[in-house]
């Protein structure tokens, strides 16, 4: 789900502001009864906490007349029986109403980070990871305090407000209006503070944030600095930016300073005015003791609710900016063909493509016996409109089975074009074909379920070895199904009966997991390290698997393309940090189930393409030569010039 | 020695820390004077108003007097005057105090990192230590600020209530603080548990961010394997359980608070029942009681304050306990007991007709980086003053870590290197370094201007020879093309400025300061041919005069050198000339091969 979009968007006009808190309404909508209660603790709560003064009034008054013992027992007793139903209404109040905005925040944050997963790759080219994360937590963070924390304020004052006022009136009237004089001065005192000192803390975050980059920037460069003998300067300079930093925190402070005492002041006038003026008339006889000190009670009770006002009008502000900023990452339409919500998008797999239920680890996913058939058709691509293109007019066709080698040198194009097969960068129309089929035509769940990609640096994910080789769901419906807490179970959570959270729990294993698993890290020569690991398949990788070598990390993302033993295998210079003589062991591997798959390889090292059916050489986009190795080497062009090159490094790295 | 920023002794006790912490506020007496004032002063201040209200009931209402009640009014507005102008004083001065304590905080950790040895850069990511330096202090300054004297505050308000309660009446103040032991189980109970529910909501956001983190910076693999509903459903238990702690905590307050306010009731309760009975008594005048009341009500909010501000102090010391470890990390490679004065740095004569320069030998020398195998081994030569010496050999062959035992980030494991005949270790670092001037392969550029860039913030560096420097190394036509010339902003790591540009000015910096000798760590790689050729003449004017060493991959950079040494896997291979070597037919003829192939069909670097 996402927040609907039939409201106005953007903008800045009131209407469109209501436009943006409208779109909050479905999430709070389901919590309308927790809302509900919420209120009505809050009127139990108020209006018990204005009537525990008014039993102070009667006792003091009866007092000062006549009493009986059981009478003023009455009256203490009384006192703690109202303390105790307002207690549970207050925490009532808070649990229900704070409970159901963590709710809220939690159901749009799922949301939020489900949209992101089905956003086009190219949106995340521009977009800086800690921006988005900032979003999904701080922003959120001010939407929530929005909906929860200032509900109950908004609700406790207007309800203070009405009833304390009508018993203070009841009580005296002109007093009241005494009471009351301080009330505009110190709401506009704390919007004016509050805005101000807003501004001002970010003046202090951004000197800080100042310093902080300072600090970056000196400790990365320390060698540099040390080499010069400049340490004492760039400490000076340091001491600079942290004196400015001190400067406006300086200037922050006195403000606050003058707030509060602000604060202070004006609220002690209401106080002092009830007690000078309430007094004269109690000895005037206008006014009872009792009905005194009720006013006076009534009179401090306002108080909270007076700097509310102020500080609600801030927290809206600061959390309608914060809405407005979420929704302009909801506003970005997700990637073409993804079957995302209700699932009205997922087309069915190509009737041919599937296969009666046998031999391999993907025939439950549906996946063809046979390698699919590729052709690129005059494929000419940029990365953008005015940008030099990357690839020009490349054509060719891989048949089922056939290995295809990419070479050329960084920045021919190679990966660009790997990067089309799947969609990760979207190709022109009638470019781009599997078994007869422009991609683009295909749903991307299909689309991608037929090929296992392996990029030049791959990703591994802070889950268990196993974890990261299994990583694919297995299941007819992988994509984006309309609900996730639906989404059907990866074969290492179906097996070892759901996922550990931390990553680092044991997983254990069913056979058929097992088994893809095994036969998969056979081929990308990962199982006898793993075998020699204590925990094996179950250890825990930790972020981006930074405790493995990048050649196993490396061998982990074959061995992950591999699972499921897809009808097409893309490798993106995949074997760059593996040694030679496994990288022949993997080679060798990989034809052994050849003729099932068709391969595209991208390589910097020719060892790895000497066996290709076909090898391309790319130059600045372009394929400049194509042919078998023997072919190329024959020629005696670029590819030949490359290949001696390699030879000769080789035989150096022996010495 | 074990990694890191735990400190190695015995970990201090929370007091020791706490104490090593307020010794930071001795510069500040007469502040801390200060600010100890004003919040006492206002914690008096703060029992003035029920007294006052004490005198309007008893000697006025309950009299049936008016005369003198103006007075009252009068005093009392002017203790609000104080109390609002202290309230002032006291934030102003103790925050502006924790700030000065906290800049001072900063700059200590600041300049003892850049004291460190290097070998402690590479145990402890820089983003690790710059927590340090940024939010742990800040979490140091919430002691300060809010933490100790909000506590102090609250601590004399209690005292100074306790004390007018017990002064009006004994036994009503016992009557009164019948139920405190039911703050303190209540208080205790609730200390217990949001101090683990904060723990708790913690690394449930730690986890969030992690798995954002991971999502976003894997978003090409999760949809290229089809993850993305497994992901949104696993990412969705993650928030479920950073949700069901936030409610955990939610439920503690919500219990806390009203738990204290029924508390509270119970004692105002107790006090009008035994009160009332004293009044009917006569024991007690119900001016007393009204005051009484009017006090207690004021006796258990700070109770209830200064709970919840414990949790910060406890965060404080827990921030106070890391850095206090990191400034207790000693840098093993120490300044030699300084022999003499330090020699002035020259400069400001950055032309020719250059005579100092200084000789270099390594004798033997042997080195690992922490418990790894040897990186160099047994390596020997000695380079002549003046001489300029190529060091090539393939990655890995130990290259930069000639340089780097030369300006001694790190100590050699056996063996030793002598500059003009003096084993390094026996000269004070800033004489050692000041002998040497580094280009570094990836040119890094501060934020600041041209000129603050090539002085790095040294005051020895004269305008003049900026300029000179600038001019020398060839790069004065595209300097001058920037507004403001040398002055011209430079953003942070120099993103607007071309990688032979960015070497250029490197070039500068190593000419302005004027230094004997010359380092060049692959300073020449990874440019175009025109650019390297404006880079070749730069290279020529800053050599000259000077011993240099020049590390390369790019073998063309240092065919002209006087000697080459071919290091290989760690081992000093071959020496000689280029021709020499060419001729020997070893490792630099094969490199030599591979880099510039005579294949005439190969175009060079593709």
């Amino acid at each position: 789900m996402r927040p609907p979009e039939c409201y106005h968007r953007g903008g800045d006009s009131p209407w469109l502001i209501v436009g943006s808190i409208l779109r909050l309404l479905p999430y709070l909508r389901r919590y309308r009864r927790a809302y509900a209660i919420g209120f009505l603790s809050v009127v139990v709560t108020a209006t018990l906490a204005l009537l525990a003064p008014l039993v102070l009034q009667y006792a003091i008054d009866d007092l000062g007349r006549s009493i009986t013992h059981r009478k003023l027992a009455f009256y203490a007793a009384l006192l703690v029986g109202l303390a105790l139903v307002g207690g549970v209404a207050r925490f009532l109040m808070r649990r229900v109403v704070i409970g159901a905005s963590r709710h809220v925040e939690a159901e749009v944050r799922d949301d939020f980070f489900a949209h992101l997963t089905r956003l086009p790759l190219a949106y995340f080219r521009s977009r800086r990871t800690g921006d988005l994360m900032a979003r999904a937590m701080n922003d959120l963070e001010s939407v929530r305090l929005m909906i929860g924390i200032s509900v109950i304020d908004a609700a406790n004052t207007a309800v203070v407000f009405t009833v304390a006022i009508a018993l203070m009136l009841s009580i005296d009237a002109g007093l009241t209006a005494m009471a009351l004089l301080p009330l505009p001065a110190v709401s506009l005192a704390v919007r004016w503070f509050g805005k101000a000192i807003h501004a001002r803390f970010q003046l202090v975050q951004a000197q800080l944030s100042e310093v902080a980059s300072l600090t970056h920037e000196g400790l990365s460069s320390v060698r540099l600095v040390r080499a010069y003998g400049q340490e004492d300067a760039h400490v000076a300079r340091f001491a600079d930016a942290t004196r400015r930093y001190f400067a406006r925190n300086r200037s922050l402070i006195r403000l606050q300073a003058a707030f509060y005492a602000t604060m202070t002041f004006s609220l002690g006038v209401g106080a002092l005015l009830v007690l000078w003026l309430g007094s004269e008339r109690v000895v005037r006889g206008e006014l009872t003791l009792g009905e005194f000190v009720a006013l006076t009670a009534y009179q401090a009770m306002l108080g909270v609710p007076m700097v509310a006002i102020g500080l609600l009008t801030n927290t809206i502000q600061r959390g309608i900016a914060s809405w407005k900023r979420m929704l302009e990452v909801f506003d970005e339409s997700e990637a073409e063909g993804v079957p995302s919500r209700s699932g009205e998008g997922s087309a069915e797999t190509p009737a041919h493509w599937k296969v009666e239920a046998s031999s391999r680890p993907g025939a439950a996913a549906g996946l063809p016996r046979r390698g699919l058939e590729l052709e690129f058709k005059n494929l000419t691509f940029s990365y953008g409109p005015g940008l030099p293109a990357v690839l020009r007019g490349v054509s060719f066709r891989a048949e089922p089975g056939q290995t295809v080698a990419l070479v050329g040198a960084t920045g021919s194009g190679k990966s660009t074009l790997l990067h089309l097969l799947p969609r990760l960068l979207e190709p022109p129309p009638g470019t781009v074909f599997v078994d007869g089929v422009d991609v683009r035509q295909l749903p991307l769940e299909i689309l991608r379920r037929q090929i296992g990609f392996v990029p030049q640096e791959p990703f591994l994910f802070a889950e268990t070895l196993a974890g990261n080789i299994a990583f694919a769901p297995a299941g007819e419906d992988g994509g984006g199904s309309a609900r996730v807490r639906e989404a059907p179970p990866t074969a290492v959570e179906l097996l070892s009966g759901g996922f550990d959270l931390r990553g680092t729990g044991t997983f254990h294993l069913g056979p058929a997991v097992t088994d893809a698993v095994r036969r998969a890290s056979a081929i990308a020569r990962l199982d006898p390290e793993v075998e020699a690991l204590p925990r094996g398949y179950e250890t825990p990788l930790e972020e981006r698997g930074l405790n493995l070598s990048g050649g196993q990390r490396q061998r982990t993302a074959l061995a992950r393309a591999l699972v499921l033993d897809p009808p097409i295998l893309v490798l993106d210079d995949a074997l760059s940090a593996v040694d030679t003589r496994t990288e022949a062991e993997i080679l060798e591997g990989l034809r052994g189930g050849a003729a099932s798959r068709t391969t595209l390889v991208a390589a910097s090292r020719l060892s790895t393409v000497r066996e290709a059916s076909l090898i391309l050489f790319l130059d600045e986009g372009r394929i400049a030569e194509r042919g078998t190795h023997a072919e190329l080497v024959a020629l005696g062009g670029q590819y030949a010039g490359l290949y001696s090159r390699q030879v000769l490094r080789e035989s150096l790295e022996a010495g | 020695m074990p990694d890191t920023l735990r400190p190695e002794r015995g970990a201090e006790s929370d007091w020791q820390l706490l104490w090593r912490l307020l010794s930071y506020l001795r510069p500040y007496p007469w502040q801390v004077a200060g600010g100890l004032a004003a919040v006492t002063a206002n914690a008096v201040l703060q029992l003035a108003p029920p007294y006052l209200t004490k005198i309007i009931v008893d000697e006025h209402v309950a009299a049936g007097r008016l005369e003198g009640l103006g007075g009252i009014a009068l005093l009392y507005l002017i203790t609000l005057t104080a109390a609002a102008l202290l309230e002032a004083a006291q934030t102003s001065i103790l925050q502006l105090t924790a700030q000065r304590v906290m800049f001072d905080f900063r700059v200590q950790v600041y300049r003892h990192l850049h004291r460190l040895d290097i070998a402690f850069f590479d145990r402890n990511p820089v983003g690790r230590l710059m927590t340090r330096v940024t939010s742990d202090v800040d979490v140091l300054s919430e002691l300060f600020t809010s933490g100790v004297h909000a506590i102090f505050f609250d601590l004399f308000t209690l005292a100074g209530i306790v004390f007018i309660l017990v002064s009006l009446d004994w036994r009503l103040a016992l009557a009164a603080f019948s139920v405190v032991p039911l703050v303190g189980l209540i208080t205790r109970w609730f200390r217990r548990n949001i101090r683990k529910s904060f723990r708790d909501v913690r690394a449930w956001v730690a986890r969030l961010n992690a798995s954002l983190q991971e999502n976003i910076g894997g978003i090409a693999t999760v949809q290229l394997f089809r993850r993305e509903a497994i992901n949104q459903r696993r990412f969705a238990a993650l928030d479920a359980g950073h949700r069901d702690a936030n409610l955990r905590g939610v439920f503690y307050y919500a219990v806390f608070y009203p738990a204290i306010e029924i508390v509270a009731t119970i004692s105002t309760a107790a006090i009008l029942w035994y009160g009332g009975a004293q009044v009917m008594g006569g024991a007690l005048t119900l001016g007393g009681l009204v005051a009484f009341l009017l006090y207690a009500q004021r006796f258990f909010r700070p109770i209830a304050d200064i709970s919840e501000k414990l949790n910060g102090v406890q965060a404080a010391i827990a921030a106070a306990e890391r850095i206090f470890g990191l400034l207790d990390t000693q840098a093993e490679i120490r300044q030699a007991p300084r022999l003499g004065a330090p020699p002035a740095p020259r400069s400001g004569q950055a032309e020719g007709g250059r005579e100092a320069a200084t000789s270099i030998s390594f004798e033997h020398v042997s080195f690992a980086y922490d418990g790894s195998g040897d990186v160099l081994r047994d390596v020997s030569f000695e380079v002549r003053p003046g001489e300029r010496v190529g060091i090539v050999g393939a990655t890995g062959s130990g290259k930069s870590t000639v340089i780097n035992l030369l300006l001694r980030f790190y100590d050699v494991g056996r063996g030793r290197i002598l500059v003009d005949g003096r084993d390094i270790r026996g000269i004070p670092l800033p004489e050692l370094r000041s002998r040497f001037a580094l280009v570094h392969q990836d040119v890094h550029l501060f934020s600041g201007t041209i000129a603050s860039n090539i002085t790095m913030g040294s005051e020895a560096v004269s305008r003049e020879s900026i300029e000179r420097a600038v001019a020398a190394v060839g790069a004065g036509p595209f300097v001058s093309a920037l507004p403001g010339g040398t002055g011209a902003a430079v953003a942070e790591r120099g993103a607007t400025f071309s990688t032979g540009q960015k070497q250029l000015l490197s070039f500068a910096r190593a000419l302005a300061f004027n230094r004997d000798v010359l380092l060049l760590d692959e300073a020449t790689s990874s440019v175009d041919a025109e650019t390297e050729l404006a880079i070749q003449e730069a290279l020529l004017a800053v050599m000259a005069g000077r011993t240099t060493i020049a590390i390369a991959h790019r073998l063309a950079t240092i065919q002209d050198m006087d000697r080459i040494l071919v290091l290989h896997k760690g081992e000093l291979r071959e020496a000689g000339t280029h021709g020499e070597l060419l001729e020997r037919g070893g490792i630099y003829a094969k490199l030599w091969t591979l880099q510039y192939n005579p294949n005439p069909s190969l175009r060079p670097g593709s």
